[in-house]
């Protein structure tokens, strides 16, 4: 059982998990309340504007696109962190067949890892703030796993021609 | 029935579920649920226009009914395939839970109920809404969907507790067990299929992310204000042009998230069904003609959900095709497998190999 795997497959349930936990905390004390929020909150906007209260209407609906935004995210995060768990257990499976030196294939295992936590919580901080840190994360968090994934991609083609040579 | 065959057939049976459900939501629900929202919505705002508040408010109560049916289907459709994608890499990964195989038999059973019940729940929430609920918003259809996933949690960080007792173990550095490992021709096409189908679906989010996704939540803000300030500004022309380019972004958006989505989950179960090849009782080219159906079914699905847009009727029924085709390969190789665990239960010999007995 080689490092690299172990990363992969503990970090890919681990994710998994946790992934889970999120979205049942979600769902029980966040969801409907998010709902809730953007119904009312475009309902508002419409009777008002039958009211002719462009003020009140206008209001409403920047409370709209603020929930709606968190909203978004928050959804995101949960089906983000359990997809990304997803590939990385299963490119852990698979990762004996990555025909890389044993050091570059932990250094692509962390890296893999490291994005499948980053990139959603960044995703997850952009509902708190608005500044540039959480789009600097969710960035960074995305390039890190498609840059690991080309390069395993890469490493598993080697792996399959070395074997058909074979 | 043991564990690997409890998660393993439980989670093919997961995946074909929810794509069949899927698939008929898609022909069935979607779009006519999509043209209600928007007929209401519409109808919202001619009552705005109409300074009629109270029909603009009983319109949104119609507009957030359908939201609800659609949302809970969808995430019933998501659940089930998540689950079972779940359930077959836990199968995959068995021999290495460090547990008796009672223990392990027990958690699969926990794992496979909670897997029916949250899903099942999620789709009965529109359904059974509030009636005899204890809680305020809650209704039972959610208790019972919350209690199915925890069982879900409870089993998968059960199974993460018996890898890491596992890897802690001497046995993970002296003895190699079985994880399914197997270089075939077919196997190999599977996991290259579904490997760049990820990276397919991953590109595509990422310009999604860098190009759509902020425009997209510029556009649905203005495209309602645009909406409600017509309707206060007694402009029927106005509410009308607002409306038609709401309705074109949310396809848009929806087609785009449909396409990402799809792309990663078809290849992450190609690349599941690899490692299941030694275990499909079928004849050799049969087993490549069925790899190469999900694959250009699971090709043919993002892509043309992501044309939609453009070729309207026609892209959205090859995507349907190629729903079908991944459904059909599906239970081809199900069959097959149940022909192979079916031997073995008839021989009496425990599934460790990768050879047929």
């Amino acid at each position: 059982m080689t490092r690299a795997r172990r990363i992969l497959l503990t970090g890919g349930i681990a994710l998994a998990v946790f992934g889970m936990a999120y979205g049942m905390w979600y769902a029980i004390f966040a969801e409907h309340q998010a709902l809730e929020d953007i119904g009312v909150s475009l309902s508002t906007a419409f009777s008002s504007a039958a009211r002719r209260d462009t003020a009140e209407s206008a209001a409403a609906i920047s409370r709209y696109q603020e929930s709606k935004y968190v909203y978004d995210r928050q959804v995101d995060v949960h089906g983000h962190w359990i997809g990304l768990a997803m590939v990385l257990i299963v490119l852990g499976l698979c990762f004996d067949q990555v025909s890389f030196s044993e050091k570059l294939k932990i250094w692509l295992a962390v890296g893999m890892l490291a994005g499948a936590w980053i990139f959603p919580l960044g995703v997850l901080l952009q509902a708190f703030g608005h500044g540039p840190l959480p789009k600097i994360l969710a960035i960074s968090g995305s390039v890190l796993e498609i840059a690991a994934l080309c390069f395993i991609a890469l490493g598993l083609a080697r792996g399959q021609s070395s074997v058909s040579r074979s | 029935m043991g564990a690997r065959r409890l998660f393993l057939l439980g989670g093919i049976a997961l995946i074909l579920t929810g794509m069949i459900f899927g698939d008929i939501f898609a022909v069935f629900v979607l779009h006519q649920n999509a043209a209600r929202v928007g007929a209401n919505l519409a109808g919202a705002a001619h009552a705005a226009l109409h300074r009629d508040a109270a029909a603009a408010q009983t319109y949104f109560q119609s507009v957030g009914m359908f939201l609800e049916n659609r949302g809970t289907q969808v995430d019933t459709h998501v659940h089930m395939i998540g689950f079972g994608y779940l359930a077959l890499f836990l199968a995959i990964l068995e021999p290495w839970l460090a547990f008796s195989p009672e223990t392990k038999r027990r958690i699969a059973q926990i794992f496979v109920l909670g897997s029916w019940l949250l899903p099942i729940g999620v789709f009965l929430i529109h359904y059974v809404g509030l009636a005899y609920s204890p809680l305020q918003s809650i209704g039972w259809a959610s208790i019972f969907a919350d209690f199915g996933g925890l069982l879900v949690l409870v089993a998968t960080l059960a199974c993460f507790l018996g890898l890491w007792k596992y890897f802690r173990s001497q046995a993970s550095s002296t003895s190699v067990k079985d994880l399914l490992m197997d270089q075939s021709s077919v196997s190999c096409l599977l996991a290259t299929g579904g490997l760049l189908l990820i990276l397919l679906g991953f590109a595509g989010g990422a310009y999604y992310a860098t190009f759509d996704l902020y425009r997209h939540e510029a556009q649905d803000f203005h495209d309602l204000s645009q909406i409600t300030a017509a309707a206060a500004s007694d402009s029927p022309q106005g509410v009308e042009e607002a409306l038609a380019d709401y309705g074109q972004l949310q396809g848009d958006k929806a087609v785009k998230i449909a396409a990402h989505a799809h792309s990663i989950e078809f290849g992450l179960l190609a690349m599941l069904l690899a490692f299941f090849q030694p275990y499909v009782n079928l004849r050799e080219s049969w087993k490549r003609r069925w790899a190469l159906i999900l694959l250009i079914g699971s090709l043919i699905l993002p892509v043309c959900v992501f044309l939609e847009l453009r070729y309207g009727l026609l892209a959205g029924g090859l995507a349907d095709i190629g729903g079908l085709l991944v459904i059909a390969a599906l239970l081809a190789m199900g069959i097959g497998i149940l022909r192979y665990t079916g031997k073995v239960d008839a021989a009496g010999i425990a599934l460790t190999g990768g050879t047929q007995p």
